[in-house]
């Protein structure tokens, strides 16, 4: 045999070993020691004790109030009460509050309270509203409040300690109002205050009028964080203010909603009208020429609020995604078990439904979805943790320089916004040709940090939030459909017709998608987060060099796709000379932040998998079951990124070219050859007659032309697109195998005898 | 009695019993199936045993507990973020195999020897807590064993309540035949008490009690000592879960009476 032919022989060899190679099986699903490092809190007993404490609530008191039908009425009582004492007790509640307040955590919470919200909403989502609702209200006074507005809210919220005798204090958060008021657009509010009584030396007194729709713990809370707008030119702007319910007026908590999704929660339209001091405007005021100027408008504080609370609302949604998993895998074993057809040991009675690809196929995709959303989630959450000390600092450093409102603090961020740019460059370049000296004082700059998370924290919430409740609400409803028709009763394993139905108003509080869109369409093009976006694209491709199998390649490749489309619709004109991207242009805007959602959430989770793999070992626990752990998540990484390259081409592709008009025959002549000009080639190019008709278009002397639209599109200045989306198609290679693989991991994977709440 | 109780409540985890326990041939003898990665719970009788020191702590100043636990101390220190949240006890991690298929004779030697290396654990104060059962090794000797090898001679089994006299004595009662009592009087510790089921609930979760028994618990984890079983001697011809038991029916609305009788017709065949 000659070498060439030897070496033929050899690979071929190598090839078939390679395929032929039995990969790690996943041996049960996933617990709580690989979640731990998953979402990086494997450090962190404080949290892992919240999680447990939450689950012990979630699992025991709401499953069974949910099993016994406490979701088919609106009203509140003590039934439901039952669970706001056992959140209470079980510690949930205070997980908000820092030590000082009565709480147990010292630090950021954002990622607490985004497991609090994961844990509940595992069997509830209404319960999880309920619990983060009381925040919500406490949130304007926890980012913008007076320190005693701070010391009297959040410690009268601590529930009482064993022998301590006293009343919780339970709040709501009053931002939306009867259309066609607060809603979308928050800039308009009918709540109004004005000067009731302002006594010289005295603290003034306000009118507070605010009629309130939707609002959550409203059944139940007696004090409420209003936003309100000035009637009085005394009181300049608008503010959030506290009300309470034993303020001279009326404090009327309305009619509950009909809700017909989160029943577990409460939520009335209250009617509030009511006289408060002037020291209830929620991080107080300063007066000036006779007028009364809150510290900050009610824009201000609900976006410190909403930036954070968005992130959980987002995790509510992938943990039932991942809730769904263990009961359709045993509603798919059991489905023909007890029936004459199948006999134990046969196929048919241990894997039922699992038989067919396609049950497990479309479990695959939910389940890939769920986590590419829960590693999106828990990121933004981490990263709220880690830029709130940073965001703290700058707001100290803005004070001491006396830098004051919003538009004070944008100029004096212009300047760091080179060196933010500057600091991301250096942080490309290897250690041998960078300047040390001036990356660690770039690091060091509070500006340059703030600008850096602030423009990652700007495009994380608004896309965990978008994406994952609203493609979350797809997918939980393919979740419900493999359960047959027991999906759609009360009594469905793992609640998953409830949490369908649930997960659609996810997609709506807190900002429906529309406004994360339009939020997204703004911060996407900040050029702080294009430059971290152009270091992901070499980051993926570094983790596809070292992890092939993880789809990180087809994901640079979508993310190139991405980023070329945007800096082309940037400049591009539609076919009528206008602007594609203009912020009214929601067409062209928001289709394309949907995009970089679906790029987000597979990044995160296959940089969540990488976290398994490097981190797993550590852990004696999963030792033995890592590389199957392992091998299961990056197969579903790589389902994941497929799905997303095919979506993220597919909304390019469209966006690219459907803004050009189609060429018409109409004036075609200047465009396409004409019959007489090909006849004419004839006699020098044998056959041009007849190939160039099959394979251009031509327009005979008649005028008459092939039978379609128009003469095909020419694709000029497309040829960098066409080669990107050509590359891209081609980075699919390999992604239904590892589907196959994961389909097959689900066959064999052992699930809990029953699941461990009741139904 | 005015300096209070040392109480150490011996207990361990098991599996969590929802879910598939299936017995599987390990190169150490029997095992269960992904028995490593299986959640776990704090054995349950072993559970009323600390929930009833807890509290006899907490009515009696001075009182202190430990809980003394032989396991996997990755997979105790997983149970600790539940068990930590319950009530304030101090931790003593033995480092082994929590399996059902160890022998109680090395597991008690072990437990015993961790128990006489506390530190300034009073044994005139000592009362032994442990469960009369356990979820995975049913056995029911353990806590004798340690009783016997620590000198303490009064031992209860099957305890279901323990009342602290003004004397210093202590009133206990013995689950027997037929659903009734054996009540004994105590004159003080040291005694052995295994409990059966006691009849306090398992308190709430508190994780300001988590936070303060934590800091002194992940240390203990970290330096827990090998519990050093020697190689059992016992041969197991076969191992299987009883089936009948394993097959877990979820029913919604039926009276505690239906239940009964349902439970009665099984037991009938």
């Amino acid at each position: 045999m000659d070498t060439t032919k030897q070496q033929k022989v050899a690979k071929e060899t190598k090839e078939v070993k390679v395929t032929s190679e039995k990969k790690p099986v996943l041996s049960m699903l996933p617990n709580d020691d690989v979640r731990q490092i998953m979402w990086r809190f494997q450090d962190r007993y404080d949290l892992q004790m919240v999680v447990q404490s939450t689950r012990s609530v979630a699992r025991g008191i709401v499953a069974r109030l949910v099993a016994e039908g406490a979701r088919n009425t609106h009203e509140w009582n003590d039934k439901k009460q039952q669970f706001l004492t056992a959140l209470d007790e079980a510690g949930v509640t205070a997980v908000f509050m820092d030590p000082e307040e009565g709480g147990f955590m010292a630090g950021p919470k954002n990622l607490a309270l985004a497991l609090v919200a994961y844990e509940l909403s595992w069997v509830d989502a209404g319960a999880a509203t309920c619990s983060l609702a009381g925040n919500l209200a406490l949130a304007p006074i926890h980012e913008k409040g007076t320190p005693e507005q701070k010391m009297t809210y959040m410690k009268n919220c601590v529930p009482p300690q064993p022998g301590e005798k006293r009343k919780v204090w339970r709040g709501a958060f009053a931002l939306t109002e009867p259309l066609p008021y607060v809603g979308v657009d928050t800039g308009v509010v009918s709540g109004k205050m004005r000067i009731a009584e302002w006594k010289e030396g005295k603290e003034p007194i306000l009118q507070v009028d605010k009629r309130g729709r939707f609002i959550t713990n409203m059944g139940f809370a007696n004090f409420v964080t209003a936003v309100v707008d000035s009637d009085d030119e005394k009181i300049k702007g608008s503010c959030m203010v506290i009300l309470e319910d034993g303020d001279p007026g009326i404090f009327d908590k309305g009619s509950p909603t009909l809700k017909l999704v989160h029943q577990l929660s409460s939520t009335h339209d209250p009617v509030l009208s009511l006289k408060v001091p002037a020291n209830r405007i929620i991080g107080g005021y300063t007066i000036k020429d006779g007028v009364i100027i809150p510290n900050y408008n009610h824009s201000e504080v609900i976006e410190a609020v909403f930036r954070r609370t968005r992130v959980t609302v987002a995790l509510m949604s992938s943990s039932k995604l991942l809730s769904a998993i263990e009961p359709v895998i045993r509603y798919q074993r059991q489905r023909f078990r007890g029936g004459t057809a199948g006999q134990p040991g046969s196929p048919r009675y241990d894997l039922g439904l699992q038989m067919k690809e396609d049950s497990l196929h479309r479990l695959i995709d939910v389940w890939a979805t769920g986590e590419a959303s829960a590693s999106l989630g828990f990121a933004a959450a981490r990263l709220f943790d880690f830029y709130d000390s940073i965001e703290r600092a700058k707001d100290k450093s803005f004070s001491e320089q006396g830098i004051k409102g919003p538009r004070a603090q944008m100029k004096a961020l212009k300047q760091p916004q080179a060196e933010a740019l500057e600091y991301l460059e250096l942080s490309k370049k290897p250690d041998k040709g960078k300047d040390k000296a001036r990356f660690e004082k770039l690091g060091n700059d509070t500006l340059v940090q703030f600008l850096i998370n602030d423009s990652l924290a700007n495009v994380l919430c608004p896309a965990c939030k978008l994406w994952n409740t609203g493609y979350g609400a797809t997918m939980m409803r393919e979740a419900v459909s493999l359960m047959g028709g027991y999906g759609i009763t009360e009594d469905c394993p793992g609640f998953l017709g409830q949490k369908w139905m649930d997960i659609q108003l996810e997609a709506t509080y807190e900002g429906p998608e529309a406004v994360q869109r339009r939020q997204l369409s703004l911060t996407m093009t900040n050029e702080i987060f294009l430059a971290q976006f152009r270091q992901w694209i070499h980051q993926m491709r570094e983790i596809a060099n070292e992890k092939p199998g993880t789809g990180a390649c087809t994901l640079a490749s979508a993310m190139e796709l991405w980023l070329w489309s945007l800096e082309h619709l940037q400049n591009a004109k539609d076919a009528d000379g206008k602007s594609v991207f203009q912020s009214q242009r929601q067409g062209a805007l928001f289709p394309f932040t949907d995009a970089l959602c679906w790029l987000l959430a597979s990044r995160y989770q296959i940089l969540d998998t990488l976290e398994l793999e490097k981190k797993g070992p550590e852990n004696p626990v999963l030792a033995e079951a890592l590389p199957g752990f392992v091998q299961f998540f990056t197969d579903l990484c790589h389902v994941q990124a497929a799905r997303t390259a095919g979506e993220v081409a597919k909304i390019c592709a469209e966006l690219v070219y459907g803004y050009n008009r189609h060429p018409s025959w109409d004036g075609a002549r200047e465009c396409c050859f004409q019959g007489d000009e090909v006849d004419s080639l004839e006699g020098i190019m044998p056959g041009m007659a007849e190939s160039g008709r099959g394979k251009s278009d031509v327009i005979e002397k008649d005028g008459s032309h092939p039978k379609k639209a128009g003469p095909c599109v020419h694709f000029h200045g497309m040829e960098t697109f066409i080669k990107l989306r050509a590359k891209l198609d081609g980075c699919l290679s390999g992604c239904r195998l590892a589907k196959d693989r994961a389909a097959e991991a689900l066959t064999e994977v052992m699930i809990p005898e029953a699941l461990d709440y009741p139904v | 009695m005015t300096t209070g109780y040392h109480i150490v409540v011996c207990g361990t985890l098991v599996p969590d019993p929802l879910q598939t326990l299936e017995p599987v041939q390990s190169p150490a003898g029997p095992a269960l199936k992904n028995e490593a990665m299986l959640p776990s719970v704090l054995d349950p009788w072993a559970g009323h045993a600390l929930y009833e020191a807890a509290h006899l702590a907490k009515s009696n100043q001075g009182s202190k507990v430990w809980l003394v636990s032989l396991g996997p101390k990755a997979k105790l220190q997983q149970l600790m973020m539940t068990i930590a949240q319950k009530a304030p006890f101090e931790l003593v991690v033995v480092d082994g195999s929590a399996s059902g298929f160890t022998d109680s004779y090395e597991i008690a030697k072990a437990l015993a020897g961790a128990i006489e290396k506390i530190q300034g654990l009073d044994r005139s104060r000592l009362l032994l807590f442990g469960g009369c059962a356990s979820a995975s090794r049913d056995a029911s000797v353990i806590m004798q064993m340690i009783g016997e090898r620590l000198g303490i001679h009064d031992q209860f089994l099957g305890v279901d309540e323990l009342k602290a006299e003004t004397d210093g004595s202590l009133k206990i009662a013995e689950r027997v035949e037929g659903g009734k009592y054996q009540m004994s009087v105590c004159a003080g510790p040291p005694a052995v008490l295994a409990w059966a089921t006691g009849n306090l609930p398992e308190p709430p979760n508190n994780p300001q009690i988590g936070m303060a028994n934590m800091r002194n618990m992940m240390p203990a984890i970290q330096k827990a000592q090998p519990a050093g079983l020697a190689a059992s001697t016992i041969q197991y011809a076969g191992v299987e879960v009883p089936k009948q038991q394993r097959q877990t029916r979820i029913v919604k609305d039926i009276p505690a009476e239906e239940i009964a009788k349902d439970i009665l017709n099984w037991l009938k065949g």
